[in-house]
């Protein structure tokens, strides 16, 4: 009796979204098969990594990743160039860090230019992401998404408490929103659906349940995206199939792994590969979860990543 | 879960005098209604349509698909004319549903429409003599059916097995028969058999105000035995809110706080 490979199909599918303009703008999404499973559906698009960069030097990163840009990171174009130009990035993050309060409280008038000025520079898609601060990201996304207007960017994260001017934006200005919930899976259909009620198309939305790093509640962050994958496919969610969204190197260098000197922890062997190995690992996990676009630092656990899904695909 | 909408009924009267004046547009506003309310199905009950059942049928069919982006529950008595819907039907949206065959030898042509039309069909469990007394014997005709489809080349899948819903007024035992029915129904097959009830049967001659209490009740009952679909009125909101929670506890549908909206 000859074996046959049990297969599953499913009803449902995940959303395709593109982003970017002109003809480096990238798709992703599409799938109607779970992570990698090629040969149960369809699997038209590659995971995403857009480099992370942020409209001021990176102080608070870990010697190991904050050395990969020490040359670049003063300035914000310099930095994307960069990315784009010599470590080949398919899209870029950019991250504005100094508009949050505590880190300069630059206002959302200084972030446009910032915007404006990443934009003439690279032809890769930018996705903007705030500071994380829920009452000055409404603001300043609002004006981001106005100085990145007829872009197709990415921008998020819109939460709970600040999705409305920040849907409102987005819809104006025609970009594609993160949605961010905090790891609980009927949170971020919720939010989905409250930014769908706005009139926002599901077919433009990045669902971010929230990251996290290997040995720092991992298993949640991988519980929830896979639990949001099977929704979207076996129940045929509609609410449960925008494509899914990884910060990963936001969580991965803070984290002791990635952070500890080689003499506080000698055991642990080098730290500079300590703290790749770290990111590669965490954003593994996360493609194989059912992530769709990732945000990372470091260039060789990005290399390290595109290797592994070519590998896969 | 899968709702059948019944409202389009030459019961009613205002269907029927809209049927015999061949206007379009009550009948559209009523499919429209029970679609944007949830119906995946939009049922249509033209009787037994002695007179030009063809061609009412034909504009009926039209009619509805003109406003309304889902397949039909073609629902006569009259062999002609159900061939002259599913001739109509648009499947597009959907393979139409026919409402139905049974174990009656009257009944068996339809199987053969089925067949030949690509529909999906519903099997009431009664033969031509009286009405099924348990649960057993509806299984028994159930079996019969199955075989008789088989031989008209229906697939199994296409069948939804219904155990024909008695009132709860005058045959009170009967509603526990029928949903044990519905449990038996689906290990006639594998995979399971799918299953359809008349919902509002149950309620026949109960006073008004009570009819909705006792059909949603009794719907969650049947979804807990794994009914598949539900002739049912789409517009009582109620009644499809105790249904998207039966669906969230039996983890059809992801909880959020607003899933009554979806």
């Amino acid at each position: 009796m000859s074996f046959v490979v049990p297969k599953e199909s499913f009803n449902g599918k995940v959303l395709s979204v593109d982003f970017g303009a002109g003809d480096k703008s990238l798709v992703i999404g599409g799938d109607s098969a779970l992570p990698f499973l090629a040969f149960e559906g369809e699997i038209p698009n590659k995971p995403v990594i857009a480099h992370e960069i942020q409209d001021c030097a990176p102080d608070d990163w870990p010697e190991t990743v904050r050395n990969e840009y020490k040359d670049v990171s003063g300035d914000p174009v310099t930095w994307a160039k960069h990315c784009q130009d010599q470590l080949n990035a398919k899209a870029i993050a950019l991250r504005l860090v100094s508009t949050h309060p505590d880190r300069g409280d630059r206002s959302a008038e200084e972030a446009s230019q910032t915007i404006k000025d990443v934009l003439a520079a690279v032809n890769i898609p930018l996705i903007i992401l705030g500071s994380n601060h829920i009452e000055k990201d409404a603001s300043v996304l609002v004006s981001a998404a106005e100085a990145a207007s007829g872009q197709n960017c990415v921008i998020g994260k819109a939460q709970e408490g600040n999705y409305k001017t920040i849907v409102a934006a987005a819809l104006a200005h025609n970009h594609k929103l993160i949605a961010m919930s905090e790891l609980d899976i009927n949170l971020a259909k919720q939010l989905n659906i409250l930014i769908t009620q706005m009139g926002f198309d599901k077919e433009k939305l990045i669902t971010d349940p929230m990251c996290s790093a290997l040995g720092y509640g991992l298993e949640y962050t991988y519980s929830v995206m896979e639990r949001i994958r099977l929704a979207g496919l076996a129940q045929n969610d509609p609410t449960m199939q925008p494509p899914i969204f990884g910060d990963v190197g936001m969580y991965v260098w803070k984290v002791k792994e990635t952070v500890a000197e080689e003499n506080e922890v000698p055991d642990w062997g080098t730290l500079a590969e300590r703290g790749v190995a770290w990111e590669t690992l965490t954003a593994t996990s996360m493609i194989l979860s059912g992530t769709n676009l990732l945000v990372m630092r470091h260039p060789r656990a990005i290399e390290n990543i595109e290797k592994t899904v070519d590998e896969l695909v | 879960m899968i709702i059948i909408g019944e409202k389009i009924s030459v019961i009613a009267k205002k269907v029927r005098e809209a049927m015999n004046a061949r206007d379009p547009k009550p009948i559209q506003e009523l499919a429209d209604a029970q679609w944007k309310a949830g119906a995946h199905f939009i049922d249509v009950n033209i009787g037994p349509a002695e007179e030009k059942g063809e061609d009412l049928m034909k504009w009926m069919v039209e009619s509805i698909q003109q406003v309304v982006h889902a397949p039909l529950c073609l629902d006569t008595t009259n062999a002609s004319a159900l061939e002259a819907g599913l001739e109509a039907h648009n499947n597009e949206w959907g393979r139409a549903l026919i409402n139905s065959t049974s174990n009656d030898p009257e009944r068996f042509p339809i199987l053969e429409l089925a067949a030949k039309h690509n529909a999906e069909i519903i099997a009431l469990t009664v033969g031509k003599g009286g009405l099924p007394a348990d649960a057993e014997e509806r299984c028994g005709i159930a079996a019969e059916i199955m075989a008789r489809a088989g031989e008209y080349g229906v697939p199994m899948e296409d069948i939804y097995l219904d155990p024909l819903i008695l009132q709860v007024c005058t045959t009170q035992d009967q509603a526990m028969h029928s949903l044990k029915a519905i449990q038996m129904f689906q290990e006639l097959n594998d995979p399971p058999m799918k299953t359809v009830v008349g919902l509002s049967n149950i309620s026949n001659g109960v006073p008004k105000e009570m009819r909705s209490l006792i059909d949603k009740t009794y719907l969650t009952l049947l979804m807990y035995e794994g009914l598949t679909a539900a002739i049912a009125n789409p517009l009582d909101k109620d009644l499809m809110d105790v249904m998207k929670t039966t669906e969230v506890f039996l983890n059809k549908t992801l909880y959020a706080h607003s899933y009554l909206d979806m």
